[in-house]
């Protein structure tokens, strides 16, 4: 009797525990929910006044960006474009090279030089961007006004070359998850059938990792839009529209070069170019979910 | 056990709220908030001044003279330290301002630019992209490359007034601060920017302005014509703390002086 009191009281015990330990973790998954929330809803709260007094369309697709004119005008079209074309020229280069990369180490590299490309990687991932911005500033951009012969390096191109090495390792690291969790019997069957080691790898693995390598390739995107430091130390930060030699202004370093001295609607209008770039990363989020969502349904 | 923590901890921060409170009435803080032009001679003479009043201590936020006026504004500092002049809404706003010192702004060129003299019209032209080669200037026959500061910041409203191109020059490059500006400078042999006297390095060259070249004594003696003020902002009509008036008095004082010319600017009165 005096037993079984003693084990129901340890049950009791062990429940509450239980239940105070998952109360912890709940609190601390809520905080980081509310951390989101509170940005988002801070973003639109102080991002809408300005877009509101300049006017969405006037804001959206005005060309040109002179905030501490006189008649001041506040159109952030150059920004959207230059942060599109930076990311597609950054995804032109580091997605075949990235691409390449994780089918060589995810099917053919030998086990030595595997270890060595992967902490190679993982490196390249943890470089900080003030870093690339340095050496960019001081090798890539002196170095592409001696190649091209242009009276300055400083431009879209420098930034271009910077952001795709920067989104390497967010492409090489998830491809090569989504290569390796192929099957091996769809490999086998393929060699089996006769199919060479190479066939198998582009014909097989890679179309069965195509989601996968989609959503890395997504990530790129979402890095290579979101990167300012690098980025604001190579490209020359003037409001030009975009050009591949031209000295051009991202979302992000639209941001980030005028915070500090601004005031007033200047200030309003950088909220809300923040709004702006924010939605874009919502944007890029919602497709990388899609696409890991319908590879872990194509492999199940 | 529990009620015996809990009461310890509200004595502590009892406590910890009237020794806060003391310093606070005592006077003994200096908030200051503005422009990051402004570090250098205002560290230097928040240093000398704590060396006589070592109860006094200070808080200074280089956060650009926008920041910095807005903050007087909000209450959220004693002084605010700005490197242009208020402009007239912000005066009607309520503030007032007194000048501290004056700062050179040096026109600055890559090392091997052979280029050493300038006209204020003839920057002006450069900086507006009327004249875009260094052959038209005396220099070698290569493109001029525009390197300013981005919009807001003070060396570059201070530089746009002086040389009347205000929201006309055509840069190539808009950097973030001094440092970016020299470096880019003495990267690029068809460069010239622009920067605080006191910051210029051994790594690129100043150009003489209407042949008077950036010095200390000549920003004094006004013959350097491209310098703007560091003014002090306080809020009109309402008093500084004690501890935020002595150190202003201190400042805008001929003892201070010494101070002043060590950072590189020159005291205003």
């Amino acid at each position: 009797m005096n037993k079984r009191s003693k084990n129901a009281n340890n049950i009791n015990k062990k429940k509450l525990v239980e239940t105070a330990i998952h109360g912890v973790f709940l609190i601390l998954g809520l905080t980081t929910v509310s951390c989101v929330l509170l940005i988002t809803v801070y973003l639109v709260i102080s991002g809408i006044p300005a877009i509101k007094e300049i006017g969405l369309v006037n804001f959206l697709f005005g060309k040109t960006w002179a905030s501490t004119a006189e008649n001041p005008s506040f159109g952030i079209l150059p920004f959207i474009l230059t942060s599109i074309y930076g990311t597609a020229g950054a995804i032109l280069i580091g997605v075949p090279v990235g691409f390449m990369t994780s089918v060589y180490l995810a099917k053919m590299a030998p086990t030595k030089v595997k270890n060595i490309m992967n902490s190679a990687v993982s490196l390249l991932a943890g470089i900080p961007s003030v870093v690339y911005g340095l050496v960019g500033m001081l090798v890539l951009v002196p170095g592409i006004r001696r190649i091209f012969n242009v009276p300055d390096g400083a431009s879209l191109l420098a930034a271009i070359i910077i952001l795709s090495i920067m989104i390497l390792p967010s492409i090489i690291k998830v491809s090569v998850n989504a290569l390796e969790a192929v099957p091996k019997e769809y490999e086998d069957a393929s060699l089996a059938l006769g199919a060479t080691a190479e066939e198998t790898y582009f014909r097989v693995s890679v179309p069965s990792a195509k989601s996968g390598i989609a959503a890395a390739i997504v990530l790129g995107v979402g890095r290579a839009i979101g990167e300012s430091m690098a980025v604001m130390m190579v490209s020359g930060n003037v409001a030009n529209m975009p050009g591949l030699f031209e000295s051009v202004r991202f979302l992000t370093t639209a941001v980030a070069s005028e915070m500090s001295y601004s005031a007033g609607l200047q200030r309003q209008a950088l909220f809300s170019i923040a709004l702006v770039l924010f939605l874009f990363i919502m944007l890029i989020n919602a497709t990388f979910n899609f696409f890991l969502k319908r590879e872990k349904e194509g492999l199940v | 056990m529990k009620k015996v923590i809990s009461t310890l901890l509200v004595g502590v921060l009892a406590a910890g709220l009237i020794t806060g409170c003391n310093a606070g009435t005592k006077g003994g803080k200096v908030a200051l908030d503005g422009s990051t032009s402004m570090e250098n001679v205002i560290g230097a003479l928040c240093e000398s001044y704590e060396s006589t009043h070592s109860d006094v201590s200070f808080t200074y936020n280089p956060t650009g003279s926008g920041s910095g006026i807005t903050a007087v504004l909000d209450g959220r500092c004693d002084i605010g330290l700005s490197s242009r002049g208020l402009k007239d809404d912000e005066i009607a706003a309520g503030l007032s301002e007194t000048v501290l010192a004056y700062d050179g702004i040096a026109v600055i060129v890559n090392q091997e630019n052979p280029v050493n003299d300038l006209t204020l019209e003839e920057i002006s032209s450069i900086y507006t992209g009327e004249i875009t080669n260094w052959s038209e200037v005396g220099g070698a026959d290569s493109e001029i490359v525009l390197i300013g500061r981005e919009a807001g910041s003070g060396t570059r409203d201070g530089f746009e007034s002086i040389t009347s191109t205000e929201e006309i020059c055509a840069y190539r490059q808009e950097l973030t601060s001094t440092g970016d500006v020299i470096a880019t400078v003495s990267q690029n042999p068809n460069a010239i920017g622009y920067a605080s006297i006191a910051a210029v390095n051994d790594n690129v060259n100043m150009v003489s302005v209407n042949g008077v070249s950036p010095s200390e004594e000549s920003v004094s003696d006004g013959t350097y014509v491209i310098q703007r003020p560091f003014v002090l902002v306080t809020r009109s009509g309402v008093a500084l703390s004690d501890a935020a008036q002595d150190f202003f008095d201190y400042i805008t004082s001929e003892e201070a002086w010494d101070v002043i010319i060590a950072s590189g600017v020159v005291p205003a009165n």
